[in-house]
């Protein structure tokens, strides 16, 4: 029951760069997989995700001495059911094109494991306000990762961004089928692992 | 002892029974059966030979689409075969096959005497279309490779063989009973109370209950089996597919027969979908891969030729 010493920047900076869900973690790949075929649905699906990130972290944070440690898994799982739920009928009511387009995804964000690894992770064992700033980094990282996966996919496969046109040709169509996002996700993976090894080397020379 | 046999004995009959007779019983003693050919075209068997004329006289038929009465469907031609007690019907237009038609013959003559009117009713076979649901799910929709549901646990899990067996046969038993008692609620209780907005929340209350009851009732029934895959029951959890089965058995409007296909065929999809990557993973053990695709990476391209293989299912229809 360690509790944070690191700083509420620290906290939001470690979701998004050091334990980035998507290409570090690789946990919640379904989505990422799945619906990044253009900027858009990244960003939205982000968005819902962030929100549920967040509210259901302050929720068991703020409420962490209530819960018996055996049924612990259950509360969280229908806490973040519950929210789900508002998300779903908010983006119903007043996107329904958007929401259309991310079809079973937004109810599935309950079995993302992101968010129950961080409920048990950090939520249980820490103060609202620290959570807080975790769930928001976390969130943020899952954002990340969507767009990235959702600008490199729509650029390389339509040429657009947000629906406009940039490139006048497509590159790689191949990258707009549904498939290829097990192939960018891949690729983009072992961009990222490369990077690592060369900030390694970098920093070992250096020391 | 002996009792309890003979009563598992009847129900299984009954319930044999019932699945194949559910589907193709004429309700008329002339007509021995009338059956779907081909898009657009029924063919009816009658017990004795019918009258040649009064076959192709098309007044004499009149046929609608279940749910509708009112909207009769023009049929372009009827002929008698070279069997005189066979007659088949040409539609105009594609016959919607996944409904039941309902068929009026009126005054049937057969060898010069009438035999009186029928109603019947032209309906698939239902255990070839129970069947097409479960190779639907299984193969045409593989839940990992065409709809990317079940992915964390899906690499996670996928990396011996023995593991993923273990997985995909836990998977599959949770799968099945969770779908059904959700489909029960959600019929039962849900719909009748005009509660859908807490599928969600109710959905996975009944993934993580059957989870549970499924581990409390291997402990006991079975602890060598339990020792075995009690490990995998905590990941069945995180596994997209399991809500999103009910969750599309609630949009679709199933029944049981169909929604327990269905379970059965996601999770069936699911253990091949592991079975498969899993041997190419172990070999990938051995092979040399560039540094920075070591792990995830490239099981995520294997992956990735997997739907593309895959995608060779599509469109694809049985019955």
């Amino acid at each position: 029951m360690a509790v944070t010493k690191k700083t509420n920047t620290q906290l939001l900076f470690n979701g998004i760069l050091n334990e980035n869900p998507i290409f570090r973690l690789a946990l919640s790949m379904c989505p990422a997989v799945g619906i990044s075929t253009s900027l858009m649905n990244g960003l939205l699906l982000g968005i819902a995700v962030l929100f549920v990130q967040v509210a259901s972290s302050c929720t068991i944070a703020a409420i962490k001495g209530l819960i018996h440690p055996r049924i612990r898994i259950p509360t969280y799982t229908l806490t973040i059911a519950t929210w789900v739920t508002v998300i779903d009928m908010v983006l119903a009511a007043y996107m329904p094109e958007a929401y259309k387009a991310m079809g079973i995804f937004v109810k599935l964000i309950v079995a993302f494991a992101i968010i129950t690894m961080r409920l048990e992770m950090f939520a249980a064992k820490n103060p609202v306000i620290p959570s807080f700033w975790d769930a928001l980094g976390m969130g943020l990282g899952f954002m990340f990762g969507m767009m990235t996966l959702g600008f490199v996919r729509e650029l390389l496969g339509a040429g657009t961004l947000f629906g406009h046109e940039v490139l006048a040709t497509r590159p790689l169509l191949f990258f707009i089928l549904p498939m290829a996002g097990f192939f960018c996700v891949g690729f983009l993976m072992a961009v990222f692992n490369y990077m690592e090894i060369v900030f390694n080397r970098i920093r070992s020379r250096k020391g | 002892m002996q009792n309890i046999k003979h009563y598992r004995m009847f129900l299984w009959s009954i319930l044999i029974y019932g699945l194949i007779f559910s589907g193709c019983t004429p309700e008329h003693r002339f007509i021995k059966k009338a059956v779907f050919k081909g898009t657009n075209r029924i063919s009816i068997t009658f017990a004795g030979p019918v009258d040649k004329k009064w076959a192709e006289d098309l007044k004499n038929y009149a046929i609608y689409e279940k749910p509708d009465p009112d909207i009769l469907l023009t049929i372009s031609s009827a002929k008698v075969t070279d069997d005189p007690c066979t007659v088949i019907l040409h539609f105009e237009d594609e016959l919607n096959q996944d409904k039941p038609h309902v068929l009026t013959l009126k005054e049937i003559i057969s060898e010069g005497k009438s035999i009186g009117s029928a109603v019947i009713t032209v309906k698939k076979l239902y255990l070839g279309y129970l069947f097409s649901i479960l190779i639907g799910a299984m193969l045409i929709h593989n839940f990992v490779f065409t709809k990317y549901l079940g992915l964390c646990v899906f690499f996670g899990t996928s990396q011996k063989k023995s593991t993923a067996i273990g997985m995909g046969i836990t998977f599959t038993l949770v799968m099945v009973f969770s779908a059904m008692m959700s489909w029960f609620l959600y019929q039962f209780v849900l719909k009748p109370f005009r509660l859908d907005f807490l599928q969600i929340v109710v959905f996975i209350g009944m993934v993580s209950l059957s989870v549970q009851a499924v581990d409390t009732i291997l402990r006991k029934i079975n602890p060598a089996l339990f020792k075995a895959f009690g490990v995998y029951l905590v990941l069945v959890i995180a596994n997209c597919i399991i809500l999103a089965v009910p969750l599309i058995l609630a949009d679709n409007e199933y029944n049981a027969w169909e929604s327990m296909m269905l379970a059965f065929g996601a999770g069936l999809g699911f253990l091949i979908a592991l079975f498969l990557m899993s041997s190419v993973r172990e070999r990938l053990e051995i092979a040399k891969v560039p540094p920075t695709y070591k792990g995830l990476p490239i099981a995520f391209v294997v992956a990735g030729l997997f739907a593309l293989a895959f995608m060779g299912f599509s469109g694809m229809a049985i019955f």
